[in-house]
């Protein structure tokens, strides 16, 4: 099989103007992954399952991956010679910066006609709350059907094109996306009829303690 | 076949079944099958359309034992969602733990001695003898022969339990894998009682067969039923036995040929119709080739450690990376996909479940068949919902 290098040239040829980069796993599996551009995704996936070289007509695994903002802190030195000729005084100067978080799909496809794979597909959603939508890739995959419901259903992606989008684990009047790194299960999750622990403290969060009860005194006879 | 949809479920608090009328069919009836149906093989529900007896629409539903699996793996260690693995495919822990323990060892870059790669192969071929017998069972049971297949098939199971209880503890919740090895060796004789158990098992297929492979009944209601073409099945991402009887030459173990596969010699039955009959026929054809991958393994089987020295188990750190690593489960291909920071506990951890993709293609195999042969072809499918739900 072509290498993923070799497979991004291609598509760099075939579809010129298109982002597509390669995404370097330093584990020891090294399975690399092409990073796509969600407006030619759905071109490039129907080349990928077509051209006779890859056949990558098998969709074995579709996931999503949340990736939240991230604060990262860069340290840069910068060393200034002492002119009476001791050692050199270090600066440290510290830098946040702010990276975006998205939500990531990724694809796992494999060629049941030429026995080969994986080649990794991500997609990647602009941010993590207004623009979450991706081209669906059920009409080139039959696969991803349930597989793409379950990523919108756990990680709230939006797929356009998808015929049946709609939640496949939770159920139809859930709000929130439970496999989102930020997500907080509500408080009254849990009912235990004589709560302890973790599951106490959520029910008196939840429900706050009633007033004490009036009692009436009843005029006696 | 296309019709207007007809208006969304019935708002009546508990009705499950209701007339909807159609200008071109006339009256269509919805009914609600499950959750709690004893043919869905666990709380698994379907929304079925019929005319008559038709079925011309079919959705699953499901997520009544959704638990959250892949959450509850991302907030634990590595080596702590091992045990929980046994709780997908509850039938089949010792493949979900291999899945598992190969795709950590991938991540990883850890070595397996030999003998617990032959002992991994013996307990993955068991599972698939208990996971076919039983689905043979069960597929019977769902054709209306109550009790006495199912039964035939539970003895036998039970023998394979008793092996797997006098290896690791635990007839079903085995949690025996471990990310380089095996948590504990065969105890003494313990191989010769899977030998005894192996040679005797084809003369159980050959009793089991006489009485189902050519009866009329179960001829009658399996042939030509729910055809699954070659395409549509690859093109949905199926596999395991649906995807072979549909024609397609596809098994793990020789496609990929992890573990000690390739020195195995065994072939790779296929069916000609994809319909619910080979599907049967290639579960029973697969149970003895198993027997032969057993024979071969155990009579191949090496003295020597059952893990690797240099495993280490507590404070287990993967360096940074991600796999997606899969074997042949007997429901079809199970995978895992992590992605290691470098913490104790995996950023993300997938499992792919292939009771849950195999369902895809439901709705299009039950299409113009009868609901009682939805029933059968659910049955042939294979599901276990604590993988489906997760």
């Amino acid at each position: 099989m072509e290498t993923p290098d070799q497979i991004r040239d291609r598509l760099l040829s075939r579809f010129p103007g298109a982002a597509v980069s390669l995404i370097s796993n330093p584990g020891p599996a090294a399975q690399h992954s092409l990073l796509l551009d969600a407006a030619d995704a759905r071109a490039i996936a129907t080349f990928l399952r077509d051209d006779p070289g890859l056949q990558l007509d098998f969709c074995s695994n579709v996931t999503g991956v949340d990736w939240p903002d991230r604060e990262i802190v860069e340290t840069t030195r910068t060393s200034t010679p002492d002119p009476a000729g001791g050692p050199a005084k270090v600066v440290e100067q510290k830098t946040k910066r702010l990276q975006p978080g998205c939500l990531e799909v990724v694809y796992h496809l494999y060629s049941v006609a030429l026995l080969h794979g994986p080649v990794v597909l991500r997609l990647r959603t602009g941010n993590r709350s207004d623009q979450v939508s991706l081209p669906s890739l059920t009409p080139v995959w039959r696969a991803c059907e349930f597989q793409e419901r379950e990523v919108f259903d756990l990680f709230g992606v939006v797929f356009e094109g998808h015929p049946d989008l709609r939640r496949i684990l939770m159920w139809d009047g859930f709000k929130d996306h439970p496999m989102r790194k930020d997500y907080v299960e509500p408080d009254d999750y849990e009912w235990e009829p004589t709560p302890h622990g973790d599951v106490l403290a959520k029910a008196k969060r939840h429900y706050p303690t009633p007033a004490p009860a009036v009692v009436k005194e009843e005029p006696k006879p | 076949m296309s019709f207007s949809d007809p208006s969304p479920l019935s708002a009546a608090p508990g009705a499950s079944v209701r007339a909807v009328h159609d200008e071109f069919h006339g009256d269509l009836l919805e009914v609600s099958m499950g959750p709690h149906h004893p043919s869905t093989h666990g709380v698994f529900r379907m929304m079925v359309t019929l005319d008559g007896e038709t079925v011309v629409k079919l959705k699953p539903v499901f997520g009544y034992l959704h638990r959250n699996h892949e959450k509850i793996g991302e907030n634990t260690s590595y080596l702590g969602s091992m045990p929980y693995t046994d709780r997908l495919d509850y039938l089949c822990s010792m493949t979900n733990n291999w899945a598992y323990a190969l795709a950590v060892e991938k991540l990883a870059g850890q070595a397996v001695p030999e003998r617990a790669e032959y002992l991994r192969v013996i307990l993955a071929e068991l599972t698939r003898l208990l996971n076919h017998t039983c689905l043979a069972g069960f597929l019977l049971q769902d054709c209306g022969a109550s009790g006495t297949p199912l039964m035939y098939a539970f003895r036998e199971r039970e023998k394979i339990l008793d092996l797997f209880e006098s290896l690791s503890g635990s007839r079903m919740m085995c949690n025996y894998q471990r990310f380089g090895g095996c948590r504990v060796d065969a105890p003494a004789g313990w191989l010769d009682a899977a030998r005894a158990l192996t040679d005797g098992y084809g003369s159980f297929l050959d009793e089991y067969e006489a009485l189902l492979t050519g009866n009329e009944i179960l001829m009658a209601r399996t042939q030509g039923i729910g055809c699954l073409s070659a395409k549509l099945a690859v093109s949905a991402g199926v596999t395991g036995p649906l995807l072979r009887a549909a024609g397609v030459a596809y098994d793990l173990r020789k496609v990929d040929g992890y573990g000690f596969y390739p020195r195995f010699d065994f072939r790779v039955p296929l069916g000609a119709h994809g319909d619910t009959y080979d599907r049967y026929m290639v579960r029973v054809l697969e149970m003895r080739e198993s027997i032969r991958i057993l024979q071969q393994a155990l009579r191949d089987i090496p003295a020597g450690p059952i893990m690797d020295p240099k495993a280490k188990l507590r404070g287990f750190r993967p360096k940074p990376g991600e796999v997606y690593s899969r074997i042949e489960g007997p429901k079809g291909e199970i995978g895992f996909h992590l992605i290691s920071e470098g913490g104790p506990n995996p950023y993300r951890y997938r499992v792919r479940p292939p009771s849950l993709i195999n369902l895809t293609i439901l709705e299009d195999l039950c299409l113009g068949h009868s609901i009682a042969d939805a029933v059968v072809i659910l049955g042939s499918i294979d599901i276990v919902l604590g993988e489906v739900d997760r």
